[in-house]
């Protein structure tokens, strides 16, 4: 198939950066978004152009690497997915795509699709944790958890700290990320003796690193790849 | 560095023999902890657990990532779960069955000291990882639910549903975090390590560059520990992430530190196979899936019908054929060997028929969609994503693919390299694996190294060896640098034409081929040749756009190729060497006329450690492997 890239390109954080076009040829339907821009990558560098930076690892959806804008919505079409795992027969021959690096006050563009994400660290480093040290654990059948209640925790657990819901929120908030986060340690026994200290400290820390407040707008979840409720938002704000 | 280190075994008895060796090893006071630096290479399930873990004894660590983010080094991948001899399940599991399992699984290629201590630890670490908040799945009455895995007969992996690696890994890394906001972990992410740094023989640092920057940094510490994973991208094609590299191991091999087994490199079967030619890795799905998933393909061979069209008595359900009792469950490297000859021999589905189906059709009819949507639901949308297909209503196609390599840096009991002060731990060591790990035991072996072992065994050699503080302007750093450098600077000043990537696609397709599921003399010898070739070749055609400083992903690349290739000459030299067949490294000129694996016991019951040698061809060590509570016996999975 035949495809129009439209990509953003900054050499530097403090460039202004612009779009520039591409078009790529005889690309398989069967690959991924990702695989293309290897494809267009080796032609830049064959023709002695810089090629475009964009944050990727796994490839399989998990690691939380890859992540930008596309045609406007994070991690593109699909629901439920991350770009790595976004394939070319979601887009009909011919389709012109528009690649845009995440935008937040949080996240500086570093260059082309990557940014900084750094700040979703120090975020968990302000309290997601049980304080517990190696070899201080009591038998992990000491205390039952009950199925659904494992299942409900592991559900919020999943969050890969991709940034996609900070990049479509319109405050740039963090709330589902430190949402996810909270009820994932809250809703089990071991998180119980921080779970209010960790509800405050968190949320501190996601406001100094300049995330916004929660826009209700639900733009997160939608974008969100491994589809984490954005109820959670408001069992957080039932916290403290 | 010349000949082989005491692989320091513990005496007495093999039960306990880990309890005596903690007891007796000398330790350092707290306070004195706080004045010791150490280094931790790679943030996976090893170097997350084990900064976490030195930092908490009070040591001042430094944690190097290439990564943006500690969270997603690649253990974050790993789906199926973690064994652990708890005997919960009532089935006749113990430690003894998990020592024995990980032994025979490794086909008696590992030392048995590593396989007990293992399996004693290994009930620990579920305590360790539920205590952080690991959402393991549960029975309804709360208790930590099992299932059974590949290679095992009881029910003893340990798992949050397909993501065990990626919990297993928060769990880490949240204790990572934590030693980070207590100011005890300094932690430096995007940094690629590309030099070792020794002086008067001992690791006492590492050269990085810094991925944003391109400046080269000098980190020194008194120790050194690698934790960066392992080699599967040798083969391009690999259920590895892309950044997933061997610079660090190899490197350092290069600088004295012996290299284990090279060849002994695990086939996964059950990946989504390849099609297009960029296409850029082989996902694994897990293992688990073969619980109550069946292998199979059709009886004739050219068979082209879709796969609803060909009715049961036309199907060959192989493994089960072949191997009664363990039918689907049999090892890894069984069945990735069997699926590759059924393939050549006609059998195989999907493009250029390099697939076997895997049918959940008969587990749905029995057990109900929603059951086996509960247990598998994340690969099934995973595979319906990637491939197009639904797996609920055709069966998947499935290919084996490099996936883990038991080889690694030589260590002893301690986890040391050869190199004093180097300690490599998780998959870039070579251990308890042997020739074949079994399934669900890699996360049990990086977090048994991380949390349990190594912060024992590092104060054990810290408190004998105090060693000097020292600057970054000493020679040995500088020279590190330049060299460092001067790789860097040719690498750029090449004038050729083609990418990077273009290479590593050669390379993959030279190892696959002759260094791959199965192995002969005469491929491995054209290996050999065809390396060194592509080797010489990219030195001149290779093209690296950009310069030395700001983020240049392909020179990223270009260094880590640039070390695959004198990798992937060492796997071929140590799977030409190692005459028979064991584990995962089948030589098709040692098998039996059933075409079962022929290991040769008098000849090649040794750990190959193979030593870099600046002068000429790589020389090979032997270390002798004794068995005194379980004989070698012939595994059979019939």
């Amino acid at each position: 198939m035949k495809l129009t890239l439209r990509i953003w390109r900054q050499t530097t954080a403090s460039d202004l950066g612009s779009y520039e076009t591409y078009l790529l040829e005889n690309v398989s339907s069967d690959l991924s978004l990702l695989e293309a821009l290897d494809q267009l990558n080796e032609q830049l560098i064959s023709s002695g152009r810089r090629p475009v930076s964009f944050e990727h690892d796994c490839r399989e959806g998990i690691c939380g690497s890859c992540g930008f804008l596309v045609n406007g919505q994070g991690h593109g079409p699909r629901t439920a997915t991350s770009v790595c795992q976004l394939y070319l027969r979601e887009f009909s021959d011919g389709a012109a795509i528009t690649l845009a690096p995440w935008k937040a006050k949080a996240f500086p563009t570093i260059q082309d699709l990557m940014v900084d994400r750094s700040a979703l660290d120090r975020i968990i480093a302000a309290g997601g944790y049980c304080s517990t040290g190696t070899g201080q654990a009591p038998d992990a059948n000491a205390q039952p958890i009950g199925r659904q209640q494992a299942l409900k925790a592991f559900d919020t657990a999943t969050c890969i700290g991709c940034g996609a819901c900070v990049a479509s929120c319109r405050n740039a908030s963090a709330s589902l990320f430190v949402a996810a986060k909270l009820a994932h340690l809250g809703q089990l026994p071991q998180g119980q003796p921080e779970r209010s200290t960790r509800a405050r400290t968190m949320q501190i820390r996601m406001e100094e690193e300049g995330f916004g407040s929660c826009s209700s707008n639900l733009e997160c979840e939608a974008v969100c790849p491994q589809e984490i409720s954005a109820d959670w938002i408001s069992w957080m704000h039932r916290e403290k | 560095m010349s000949g082989l280190p005491d692989p320091r075994l513990p005496s007495g008895p093999l039960a306990d023999a880990w309890r005596r060796t903690r007891e007796t090893s000398p330790l350092i006071s707290p306070l004195r902890k706080s004045q010791i630096d150490i280094l931790v290479v790679g943030t996976g399930l090893a170097g997350a657990s084990t900064a976490a873990t030195l930092a908490q004894q009070g040591y001042r660590v430094t944690v190097l990532s290439f990564h943006d983010s500690p969270r997603r080094a690649h253990s974050v991948a790993a789906q199926g779960g973690i064994n652990a001899a708890r005997a919960v399940a009532v089935d006749g599991d113990s430690i003894s069955r998990l020592f024995s399992d990980t032994l025979k699984g490794g086909d008696f290629r590992a030392r048995e000291a590593g396989c007990q201590r293992l399996a004693e630890i290994s009930s620990g670490i579920i305590d360790q990882c539920v205590a952080q908040g690991v959402p393991f799945a549960r029975e309804y009455g709360g208790s930590l639910a099992t299932r059974s895995f590949g290679g095992a007969l009881v029910s003893r992996t340990f798992y949050a549903r397909g993501q065990t690696g990626q919990q297993l890994l928060y769990g880490a890394y949240q204790a990572l975090m934590r030693q980070v906001e207590l100011g005890r972990v300094r932690l430096l992410t995007r940094r690629d390590v590309l030099e070792l740094i020794t002086i008067d023989g001992v690791a006492r640092g590492v050269v990085a560059r810094h991925l944003l920057t391109g400046e080269l940094e000098v980190h020194t510490a008194r120790t050194v520990l690698l934790c960066s994973g392992g080699y599967s991208n040798v083969y391009f094609l690999s259920t590895n992430a892309l950044k997933s590299n061997a610079s660090a191991i190899w490197r350092a091999h290069r600088k004295g530190a012996l290299f284990a087994n090279p060849c002994f490199t695990q086939i996964h079967p059950t990946c989504i196979p390849s099609g297009d030619a960029f296409q850029s890795k082989l996902t694994l799905m897990s293992e688990s899936l073969r619980n109550d998933g069946r292998i199979w393909l059709p009886k004739r061979a050219g068979d082209q019908r879709p796969a609803n069209e060909i009715p049961e008595e036309e199907r060959d359900y192989f493994l089960e054929r072949m191997y009664p009792t363990y039918g689907n469950m049999t090892p890894r490297d069984v069945a990735s060997r069997r699926a590759r000859e059924l393939c050549n021999a006609g059998h195989g589905v999907g493009p250029g028929g390099r697939s076997v189906y895997l049918d959940l059709n008969d587990a749905i009819a029995n057990e109900g969609r929603d059951t086996i949507a509960a247990r598998y639901g994340n690969l099934m949308t995973m595979y319906e994503r990637i491939s197009g297909d639904d797996p609920y209503q055709t069966p998947m196609r499935i290919y084996p693919a490099p996936h883990y390599t038991m080889g690694g840096l030589w260590v002893d009991y301690q986890l040391m390299s050869s190199i004093p002060g180097l300690f490599v731990l998780g998959e870039a060591n070579y251990s308890e694996h042997g020739a074949n790990r079994l399934g669900a035991s890699a996360l049990m072996q990086g977090l048994a190294d991380g949390y349990f072992i190594a912060p024992s065994t590092v104060t054990s050699w810290l408190a004998g060896h105090a060693g000097e503080q020292i600057q970054d302007d000493h020679p040995a750093c500088r020279e590190a640098l330049d060299c460092t450098q001067s790789r860097i600077d040719n690498l750029l000043n090449s004038q050729g034409n083609t990418p990077v990537d273009s290479f590593h696609r050669d390379l993959g397709a030279i190892m696959i081929n002759h260094c791959g599921i199965s192995r002969h003399a005469k491929g491995l010898k054209q290996g050999l040749h065809a390396v060194a070739a592509l080797s010489e070749r990219f030195q001149h055609e290779v093209r690296v756009p950009g310069e030395a400083h700001g983020p240049n992903a392909e020179l990223e690349k270009a260094l880590r190729v640039s070390d695959f290739f004198g990798l992937a000459d060492l796997m071929l030299r140590d799977a030409l060497a190692r005459e028979e067949s064991c584990g995962a490294h089948f030589r098709e000129e040692h098998q039996s006329a059933e075409g079962e694996a022929l290991r040769d016991d008098a000849n090649f019951a040794h750990i190959a450690a193979w030593e870099h040698n600046a002068n000429g061809t790589p020389i090979r060590h032997a270390e002798a492997l004794q068995f005194t509570t379980l004989k070698p016996s012939t595994r059979s999975y019939k």
